[in-house]
């Protein structure tokens, strides 16, 4: 019953916490690059916006591959709120990611191309970190378990077990939320903000859709960052929150006090960092546990 | 069932004699067929009457005097056939592996001691699902290879015409493969591998030009030294224990003694240079430029398998020793490795090779962990990887046929192009390494099965080795959906390439959804007669959760797809800064000229191409198999 609750909260409340996180997010930043920003509620007024207008595309297939990205992503919410089993929900989250880069490559246009490819290289950058996080959960004791519903029931936090994990975990997360200096395949180009790499072919209800997809994606991220940190005290919850905002603001202050990096750093930062942060901390679980 | 046996093993040897002799191509293609089809008719008389007995296992033949005399008779053929190849093309030392392993295996027989009596057929779970992907799998190429070879020689008049021996070679190694798997004495499963690294050798020959030379000795120098490693870990076996059974070695295996640690090690060793695990890899990638039918049946779907077979069998005995620990970081470091170089590679057959090559190595890996859990996953990637990849090259070849190429960036949008081969080629490729796709979930157990077993170095070049994979498949992808300008290509593919093809797409789908089935009918059991025990990498709850999955995936894009079908979209060109010329595919350069535009992916060529990372990799291989042999060894005789 509380696993059906969670789900249809997750399936409501997701896209309005994700949109208000964006739109703080652009407040948060304006501030510290001494603007007044936008109102906080500028993401929504945006996508209404979108949607509103007619349907633009460069090739037709790109709808249908950006509602097929949207399900999947949303689908693995579900999952992961339901208390599924968390590397399955990975795996599927990098096939709901292939929808979105197969819709900018289907346009054969250069700047999407180019947004794709690097798109592509940054998942190859981040997936071990994630898969390695899946592994992280299961080998914490006490169960050995992949199920996030059983996940949540631990005596201690799994951050006590967990905190390389936890630190390769956060450092991918600025790849996945698409911040600086590893924003690389939205990346602004020519200071232009409507040329934005894999995203420039999405016209009108489709970028509405991506946009959508990504408040999904920021919460249900945020919930695995909140994973490390609940366990059966229902005060962890509130401690999570903090921990799950406390890294979204890190985040934006990654996002706003570091200059783009080049590709072969990206790729190369990443997988040195996976390794000697879960790398180590794997190791140490298998010895020790 | 004690007729089937011997038909199965014969009957191929038999067409293949046929083959040879008919050379009107009509009537050989019109056999052929025929015999393919009495092929797989027989590799289900036989699963159908084992199945009926109740799937127990089967062990038959004792007294076996007459095949053993062929069999003696056949080695010295062989021995005699290679060195007189080896001289001919002045390859003179390579006919010492050859002839050295003969001479050790006749002395065994006729000067040896007295062996143990056994029985010399063994018919078990392990060996029916490989006869089921040698005879399904073999068979389907064969119908293909019967089109696609006409093709090839109408394409291709610089070559002779030699296709009856090209069909001659392709019925032995069936029939070899099924020596192989059905064989419970190493004496004939020495044999039967000997004519396998043979034929592949004869295969990759085939076109006779200098390269095709040079590829098909370095394959036949490097599964005979593992041909001679395989030899002398049986005469080490049959010295110390006066026994060749492989069953009894496993067995036996399992309680660590001198007597079977060599013999496992070295028989291990073999079945590396056969899967082509680094530094063994390159064999795999010079057997590409024989014809396409030859690269799909030898070299990707059946016959690297028979050294994962061979790593099966031996697992329970493989679990926690060194030669355990060897054979998986052999697995997933060439699981790694040739991921990354496969990135590099912009030939199609080249990056199918590379891919397989690694997904190989994660069975290998599977099997030397050696516990039930990873033979689970291993037994499943084997049984997706024939399907797919099978496909993937009969695929590719059909590809080539019609367009005159194997780049895959020259194959841009070809899914709007060539509907079907781009459409087939999209399953297989998506079937390699999406979710939910039998290949995916086999990793995923693997993945699950390391961590069980709590071993640090495999999870992890899984986790990277996956990021990689993911990597140069979804760029295929790319390249295959971007839309595209260029003009329709004609497909000449046949009638019968077509039909191989769709079986093998619809096999596909259909092993998607029966997984779970086919996980408690079939591969448990399997476990059970290995192991003793049986235990699945992914518990069966989760299994039916990931039905939900499969048909969510399914579903969502084709709901998706028509859903949007008839909404009015309004058609943009894309943005180009501006100078694109409104068709997408020129654009204004700064001289006012019209330029074309070209889009490519990324290659990587300089960090992780072959040139670059083959030769190393293949150095750390080879010093860690060197320096864990010797302490195995060393270990042992101490």
């Amino acid at each position: 019953m509380s696993s059906v609750i969670a789900i249809v909260c997750f399936l409501v409340l997701a896209p309005f916490l994700g949109g208000l996180l964006d739109g703080l997010d652009r407040k948060i930043s304006a501030r510290m690059q001494g603007r007044i920003g936008p109102p906080v509620l500028q993401p929504f007024y945006d996508v209404r916006k979108l949607f509103n207008k007619q349907t633009i595309v460069v090739n037709k297939a790109q709808t249908f591959l950006m509602l097929t990205y949207m399900a999947v992503q949303i689908f693995v919410g579900v999952l992961f709120f339901a208390g599924s089993d968390i590397l399955m929900c990975f795996f599927l989250l990098s096939t709901g990611a292939t929808f979105l880069v197969f819709a900018g490559s289907v346009t054969h246009s250069p700047l999407s191309t180019l947004g794709t490819n690097r798109e592509l290289l940054q998942m190859m950058a981040y997936e071990p970190a994630v898969l390695l996080t899946c592994l992280g959960f299961y080998l914490a004791p006490p169960d050995h378990t992949f199920s996030v519903s059983e996940l949540i029931q631990t005596p201690v936090s799994l951050i006590l077990y967990l905190p390389g994990f936890f630190v390769a975990f956060v450092f991918i997360l600025t790849i996945k939320m698409r911040k600086s200096p590893f924003d690389l395949a939205t990346a602004h180009h020519a200071h232009q903000e409507v040329v934005k790499g894999i995203t420039t072919e999405l016209g009108a209800k489709n970028f509405a859709i991506y946009t959508i997809t990504e408040w999904y994606e920021k919460v249900f991220l945020l919930a695995v960052v909140a994973l490390f940190i609940v366990n059966d005290n229902p005060l962890s919850y509130i401690a999570a929150v903090i921990v799950a905002l406390a890294v979204w603001f890190l985040e934006i202050l990654i996002d706003n006090t570091c200059a783009r990096v080049k590709w072969d750093v990206l790729l190369k930062v990443t997988w040195v960092v996976t390794l000697l942060a879960a790398g180590v901390n794997m190791l140490i679980l298998m010895l020790v546990f | 069932m004690s007729f089937v046996v011997p038909f199965l093993i014969c009957f191929p040897f038999l067409v293949s004699i046929l083959m040879f002799c008919i050379r009107v191509n009509k009537v050989r293609n019109a056999i052929a067929y025929a015999s393919a089809v009495v092929i797989m008719v027989a590799v289900g008389v036989l699963a159908a009457l084992w199945g009926l007995d109740g799937g127990e296992t089967v062990l038959l033949y004792q007294n076996t005097e007459v095949a053993d005399h062929v069999i003696s008779v056949a080695e010295i053929v062989l021995m005699v056939a290679v060195t007189y190849l080896c001289f001919k093309y002045k390859r003179y030392w390579i006919s010492l592996l050859m002839i050295f392993p003969t001479l050790l295996l006749l002395w065994l027989e006729f000067f040896g001691p007295e062996l143990a009596p056994l029985n010399h057929v063994r018919i078990d779970h392990l060996a029916i699902l490989m006869c089921i992907i040698i005879g399904l799998i073999g068979g389907l190429i064969i119908v293909y290879a019967v089109g696609y070879m006409h093709g090839y020689h109408h394409h291709h008049l610089e070559f002779q015409d030699r296709r009856y021996y090209f069909f001659m070679l392709l019925f032995a190694f069936l029939g070899a493969m099924f020596g192989f798997v059905l064989s419970a004495s190493l004496l004939w499963i020495d044999l039967f591998w000997e004519i396998t690294s043979i034929c592949s050798f004869l295969l990759i020959g085939y076109t006779k030009t200098d390269e095709a030379v040079e590829n098909s000795f370095r394959a036949l120098w490097m599964n005979l030294l593992g041909g001679t490693a395989l030899a002398c870990g049986i005469v080490y076996f049959a010295l110390a224990q006066h026994d060749v059974s492989i069953i009894n070695l496993v067995e036996k295996g399992v309680f660590e003694n001198s007597a079977t640690v060599i013999p496992i090690a070295l028989i291990a060793f073999a079945a590396l240079t056969k899967s082509a695990q680094l530094p063994f890899s390159k064999w795999l990638m010079g057997a590409m430029v024989a014809p396409t039918p030859s690269s799909a049946l030898l070299h990707s779907a059946t016959m690297v398998k028979a050294g994962i077979y061979i790593l099966f069998r031996l697992s329970p005995a493989m679990a926690d020793t060194l030669t355990g620990s060897m054979i998986t970081f052999i697995g997933g470091f060439t699981f790694f490795m040739a991921s990354l170089m496969a990135m590099a590679q912009s030939d199609g057959k080249k990056v199918l090779a590379l891919s397989t090559v690694s997904n190989l190595g994660l069975m290998v890996a599977c099997a030397g962990v050696g516990q039930a859990e990873t033979v689970w996953a291993g037994v499943f990637l084997m049984i997706f990887h024939a399907i797919s990849k099978s496909m993937l090259f009969q695929d590719m070849g059909a590809i080539e046929n019609s367009t005159h190429t194997r780049d895959i960036e020259d194959l841009n949008g070809l899914i709007y192009r060539l509907p079907m081969l781009g459409r087939i080629m999209f399953i297989g490729i998506a079937g390699m390494y999406l979710a939910p796709f039998g290949m995916l979930v086999s990793k995923w157990a693997a993945l699950r099965a390391s961590v069980n077993e709590h071993n640090i170095i495999l999870a992890l070049l899984i986790c990277f080795g996956s990021a990689t994979t993911m990597f140069y498949w979804t760029k295929w992808l790319n390249r295959l959906l971007s839309s595209t300008t260029e003009p329709k290509i004609k497909d000449i593919t046949k009638k019968n390439e077509q039909i191989s093809l769709i079986i093998h797409a619809v096999l596909m789908i259909a092993l998607c959804v029966l997984f779970p089935v086919l996980s408690t009918t079939y591969v448990e059991p399997l476990l059970l007669e290995t192991f003793g025990y049986s235990s699945a990498a992914l518990p069966s709850k989760l299994l039916y959760v990931l039905i939900v999955v499969i048909v969510v995936i399914f579903a969502v894009p084709l709901i998706a797809h028509s859903a949007t079908k008839n909404i009015p979209a309004n058609q943009k060109i894309s943005y180009m800064s501006g100078v694109n010329r409104g068709d997408n595919r020129d654009f204004t350069d700064s001289l006012g000229d019209p330029k074309e535009l070209q889009l490519s992916n990324w290659y990587f060529k300089n960090y992780v191409g072959q040139r670059k990372l083959m030769e190393p990799s293949s150095l750390v291989a080879a010093a860690v198999i060197i320096v864990m042999l010797a302490m195995i060894i060393g270990g042992a005789l101490r």
